[in-house]
């Protein structure tokens, strides 16, 4: 349904634009039909610019992104319109989502206005009601109120709820539940997988692979705008190849067991070299040939690919 | 935290209200507007008619006492002040409107769009403004306070449309400038009703230093001769008070009422912005 | 000895009346411990971190005692509080590593602040080296400014300052929670390891994320609404929680192993009252599955068990 073909995207910084930052990197993958994808990556992986490409907020510096095989950055006027029909997406600060300055139901406003300007307000009622009661909200609860007089958890579902009122595909949730509370995260997250049901598609942007393994069908893991590894969800998390998969894992705060005893290789100030692998530096098993090219993504099981000299 | 049940605006306009500053400095400008709206009800004479004895202190006759040549200063002093706020009004509102809509293009927009209004921001910014105004006043011999004040907003954007301008740049990547982009609006609509509200409060702020500005502007070009022909205004009976050596003369009664009043409404804005930004920054506020 | 805190109350002061941020806590710390203090957002905890060392308005300090040490800290008095703060007391604020002033290289930096203190830079040095090596910093970070450090190594670098001259007593708050998971497990490392060799007696680190405390920490308080509802040992805690609201907050973590497709977990329904006027009795009454009369009354909180202590009308 989406397809990325090696997608790369080079910011400018500093004075006068002369240094370049590779965001993503030769990034391509799919999204099918009724599929739950988890992109995981720490902070500088460019998961959340692939999930802005795709919204059409950022426009790649190579590569295409179709969907239902129309390059979406080749739309113009009502097309335009159209995409935002089936795409959508829920950003991580739920409160920054929301102009403070309005109320919070002034989201579905605009929906109603730009996409359903036919529709009477008793109809457009009707159908928000739905909307709010599909994601587990009480409408007389929640409508006429300002943003700061809801909480993370209703704000998120909101978005979702107005997600819901367009005849969506697919949605790009980046981060959505992180910087909600243990309470509420898991039933935002429940009803995100619900929402396949409908026949919804879902990019799950994450850093929490616990959060990806709990939700997703496929995952793709991200190391400074490359795809390190791809494949199902529960073989990557029971056989991980590449090692920083596998450090991630070795990571991640658990509730069965603790971490292994004084593991950690911290991050140094060293700029990486651009010829090797990105994950040289950090690399436990790397080699000479890790630091001269860079390794492809390769097939290595069915489905599983692993971009690394030493695993594939 | 705070459970608040009232709606954001009316909390600053609580906050608005409570604060000192704002409140001396609304207290003295309502005090000025009040003033140009009823002291020509009470001016008994034509400000440039030449209707009592010369340099005559004032008097119950001439509250303000007479000029050199036997004007009613108080007259002078009532219709200035209302020609000196009116064009700081509209001088005020159309360096502001410039501002903002130049502001706003550019940060919303960007790219090359952006570089060109930043161009001609700086080229403007630059630009000798006395100079320009020779040349004006060489083509219009005959010049109202309207077109001062036209002028004093077409030279006085700039600055405005540079702090816009930066302002935008950093809502415009706000996320829900994103929703309102994935809701299908246009640029121009997200630009009024998502960015443009929320810099309301600078955007005020704005217009209350440019209203400072343009009177304080106005009362220069007055003071060096190149303000309005005809008419009479605050910068023009100082001019004339400086012209005819009021001063050495011992007739302060010509020199200081439009000086005060001058002072006292430029500093009355200024203060009122000061407090304004105690009111906004929510860091400066006091419960 | 350790940190004793009695029945604290520190209330918000606002235009619609008193917050009651922190409505009466007891607990302790000893000494070597690491406590960590979960609960959801605006449950109290931040707040009864700051107030034992920056208590200002609009905080405002209700009743209370707290001892370190066995002397009592005056913590109501800010001038006063000088003589404890950063030498028996410190505090790693949330986002600490991006309030470091840009404009002073961190060498600097810390010779002012042990300035401040009546402590000497040079006599410090060495000691201050040996810990940069701990956390796997080199010595040229003294002369180096914050931008030029990544996020994880300024909070290390936050770390070995607040740290510098021995606290009894370190308050870590949220500090792990901007971090990548990589990066956090190494900050947590180094809490540990910290405490381990003495640098610090004791620790209150706060954190929403329960799986991280059962980490690093030895024992756990829950907060929920401005007060604690329990605390224990960390493998009580998560073996045998007694009071409903732990019980919740466990049950909803998602883990590595749990799929949605097979096991589906629960979240919390409803959420925190508002402290403004908060209900009279259990303040979890309305959400607790397990409700009854008694919790019309509030309950007390009530040493269960040796070291386990729980407010519940239903577990004592």
């Amino acid at each position: 349904m989406l397809t990325l073909e090696r997608v790369t995207k080079i910011y400018r910084i500093g004075t006068l634009g002369m240094q370049k930052l590779t965001a993503v990197a030769d990034v391509s993958f799919e999204i099918g039909e009724k599929e739950i994808v988890a992109l995981i990556g720490e902070s500088g992986s460019g998961k959340s610019t692939i999930g802005k490409m795709i919204l059409r907020l950022v426009r790649p510096t190579f590569g295409t992104i179709r969907f239902e095989g129309k390059d979406i950055f080749a739309l113009q006027g009502s097309a335009v319109k159209d995409y935002y029909r089936k795409v959508q997406g829920v950003f991580q600060d739920p409160f920054a989502s929301y102009n403070p300055i309005f109320k919070a139901d002034r989201i579905f406003t605009m929906i109603w206005e730009e996409f359903f300007p036919h529709i009477s307000r008793k109809e457009w009622n009707q159908k928000l009601e739905d909307a709010l009661q599909a994601v587990g909200l009480n409408p007389s609860d929640v409508l006429g109120k300002y943003p700061h007089q809801l909480s993370g958890g209703q704000l998120q579902r909101f978005l979702i709820a107005r997600a819901l009122l367009l005849d969506i595909r697919l949605l790009v949730a980046d981060e959505i539940i992180s910087m909600l509370d243990a309470s509420t995260r898991i039933d935002v997250l429940n009803l995100l997988a619900d929402l396949r049901n409908r026949g919804l598609s879902i990019l799950f942007i994450t850093h929490d692979l616990s959060l990806g393994y709990y939700i997703s069908d496929r995952s793709i893991v991200l190391y400074k705008g490359r795809i390190v590894e791809t494949g199902p969800t529960e073989r990557i998390f029971a056989h991980p190849l590449h090692p920083y998969t596998e450090m991630l894992l070795a990571s991640v705060p658990q509730i069965e067991h603790k971490w292994a005893a004084r593991s950690y290789r911290v991050e140094q100030n060293t700029a990486h070299s651009t010829s090797g692998c990105v994950y040289y530096s950090r690399c436990p098993i790397a080699q000479s040939i890790c630091a001269q090219r860079p390794p492809a993504l390769v097939e290595v099981a069915d489905g599983h690919w692993v971009a690394c000299h030493m695993r594939s | 935290m705070l459970e608040a049940s009232a709606p954001i605006r009316y909390e600053f306009l609580y906050f608005t209200m409570r604060n000192v500053k704002f409140r001396i400095g609304l207290f003295i400008l309502l005090f000025f507007i009040a003033a140009a709206l009823i002291f020509p009800l009470f001016a008994r004479y034509d400000p440039n008619a030449y209707v009592g004895p010369a340099g005559h202190p004032p008097s119950p006759e001439f509250w303000f006492g007479t000029t050199t040549f036997g004007q009613d200063v108080f007259s002078q002093f009532a219709h200035g002040l209302r020609s000196t706020l009116i064009v700081g009004l509209i001088g005020g509102g159309i360096g502001t409107l410039l501002g903002i809509l130049i502001g706003l293009t550019a940060g919303y927009r960007g790219g090359l769009l952006d570089e060109i209004l930043n161009m001609f921001t700086n080229i403007v910014l630059v630009l000798p403004t006395l100079a320009v105004l020779i040349i004006i006043a060489a083509y219009l011999t005959v010049r109202g306070i309207l077109v001062e004040a036209i002028f004093i907003g077409c030279t006085s954007w700039p600055w405005a449309a540079r702090a816009i301008r930066a302002q935008t740049l950093s809502l415009r990547v706000r996320e829900f400038v994103d929703l309102a982009r994935m809701s299908g609006r246009g640029s121009l609509k997200i630009m009024l009703t998502e960015v443009a509200p929320n810099m309301l409060s600078y955007l005020f702020m704005t217009f209350i230093l440019q209203f400072g500005g343009a009177v304080l502007n106005a009362a220069t070009l007055d003071f060096i001769g190149l303000g309005p022909t005809q008419g009479m205004s605050l910068g023009l009976m100082m001019n004339n008070a400086v012209l005819w050596a009021a001063l050495p003369l011992g007739m302060w009664w010509w020199l200081i009422p439009p000086g005060a009043a001058i002072t006292a409404i430029v500093g009355a804005l200024y203060v009122m912005n000061v407090g304004l930004d105690e009111v906004f920054n929510p860091k400066l506020r006091k419960l | 000895m350790g940190l004793r805190v009695e029945n604290l109350r520190i209330y918000y002061h606002t235009l619609r009346g008193y917050v009651r941020a922190l409505d009466g806590v007891t607990f302790s710390v000893a000494d070597g411990e690491i406590m960590g203090l979960a609960g959801e957002s605006g449950c109290g905890k931040t707040t009864l971190g700051h107030s034992l060392i920056h208590l200002k308005p609009p905080m405002t300090y209700i009743e209370g005692r707290v001892f370190l040490d066995g002397r009592e800290l005056p913590i109501w008095d800010w001038n006063q509080m000088n003589e404890f703060r950063f030498r028996h007391v410190s505090l790693i604020p949330q986002y600490a590593m991006n309030a470091l002033n840009p404009t002073r290289k961190i060498g600097r930096m810390i010779a002012e602040l042990l300035a401040a203190r009546g402590v000497d830079y040079r006599e410090v040095l060495p000691e201050l080296k040996r810990r940069l090596d701990l956390v796997q910093l080199s010595h040229e970070v003294l002369g180096m400014y914050p931008i030029e450090l990544s996020g994880g190594m300024r909070q290390r670098v936050v770390m070995v300052i607040s740290t510098l001259l021995n606290p009894s007593l370190l308050i870590a708050d949220e500090i792990t929670s901007a971090l990548d998971v990589s990066t956090q497990k190494a900050v947590c490392e180094m809490i540990v390891e910290f405490r381990n060799r003495g640098f610090v007696r004791s620790t209150i680190f706060i954190t929403h994320d329960m799986s991280v405390l059962y980490q690093i920490s030895d024992s756990i308080a829950v907060m929920y609404a401005g007060q604690m509802v329990e605390k224990a040992p960390t493998e009580t805690i998560f073996r045998s929680p007694r009071h409903p609201y732990t019980r919740m907050l466990i049950a909803a973590l998602p883990r590595v192993g749990v799929r949605y497709r097979e096991e589906r977990l629960r979240g919390i329904p409803g959420t925190p009252p508002q402290l403004l006027k908060p209900p009279p009795g259990c303040r979890f009454r309305e959400r607790c599955p397990v409700a009854f009369d008694r919790c019309q009354e509030p309950p007390p909180f009530v040493e269960v068990e040796p070291n386990h202590f729980v407010a519940c009308w239903r577990e004592i």
